[in-house]
């Protein structure tokens, strides 16, 4: 279990960085439900390499895509995001607190 | 490049020498002072602040969990840099910087805790992870 979710948390910062994943999910975020043609027009990739980018991001379990008819739409799954956010906030707060408290040790009794 | 992998980074003025501030950061006895997330004590600090020494210290939380971050100490200067990795179970190792500046009336300390990368990771080096973060929140509704 443990191990599961370290690796999940790896597929979802792998994914993350290309600009093209992340252009897709912004904009999956504005316009839920797009079709994979409306979301590569404007990217002007071709289906087949928005389909690598799509596969990459379903792995990572950052979209979900659904088929009615021929029509494959495409949506955001926060779930993952969150996992990676919750390591950076967990973080953030751990050093923020951490760092007042070290500075308060070494600033009491003056220089 | 390091843009590309997700990190904290905090940046403090004190008014305290760099040697004061090195004793606080690597000094058992100092460490356990001031590390943790809330109010709750540090119970242990078993260091070897050399390259390649061991890093332990536990911590318990106001709610009562207790953490035992691990690692390596990888780059040793003293009052200058600190560099250890960072294991806790269920995670995946990342790695902590203390660096300190002299600055006029004391030191300027930037603290930096990253991950490293990992296979995939390093193929895609080239792209920015860091404008993804400012947007992390839209995505979550906050």
């Amino acid at each position: 279990m443990v191990k599961y979710q370290s690796s999940a948390i790896d597929r979802t910062f792998s994914a993350l960085a290309d600009p093209t994943r992340r252009h897709i999910l912004l904009r999956l975020k504005d316009e839920p439900g797009l079709s994979v043609s409306e979301l590569a027009r404007p990217l002007s990739l071709k289906l087949p390499g928005m389909m690598k980018h799509l596969d990459v991001l379903s792995d990572a379990g950052l979209i979900t895509r659904a088929k009615t008819g021929r029509i494959v739409s495409v949506n955001l799954s926060v779930a993952p995001m969150q996992e990676a956010m919750e390591w950076l906030q967990r973080y953030e707060r751990l050093w923020t607190v951490s760092i007042d408290r070290l500075v308060a040790f070494v600033e009491k009794d003056g220089e | 490049m390091t843009s590309s992998l997700p990190s904290v980074t905090i940046v403090r003025r004190i008014k305290a020498s760099p040697a004061k501030v090195w004793a606080a950061i690597t000094k058992p006895d100092q460490m356990i002072q001031w590390w943790g997330p809330d109010g709750g004590p540090t119970l242990r600090a078993d260091v070897d602040v050399r390259p390649g020494g061991r890093f332990s210290v536990v911590f318990r939380l106001l709610n009562g969990d207790e953490h035992n971050p691990t690692g390596i100490y990888r780059e040793v200067i003293p009052e200058q840099k600190l560099t250890f990795t960072w294991d806790l179970p269920g995670e995946r190792e990342s790695l902590v910087t203390f660096l300190l500046k002299p600055i006029d009336g004391g030191t300027e300390l930037t603290l930096r805790h990253e991950h490293l990368p990992d296979e995939a990771e390093r193929q895609s080096h080239e792209q920015g992870w860091s404008g993804l973060l400012d947007k992390l929140p839209l995505f979550l509704g906050a």
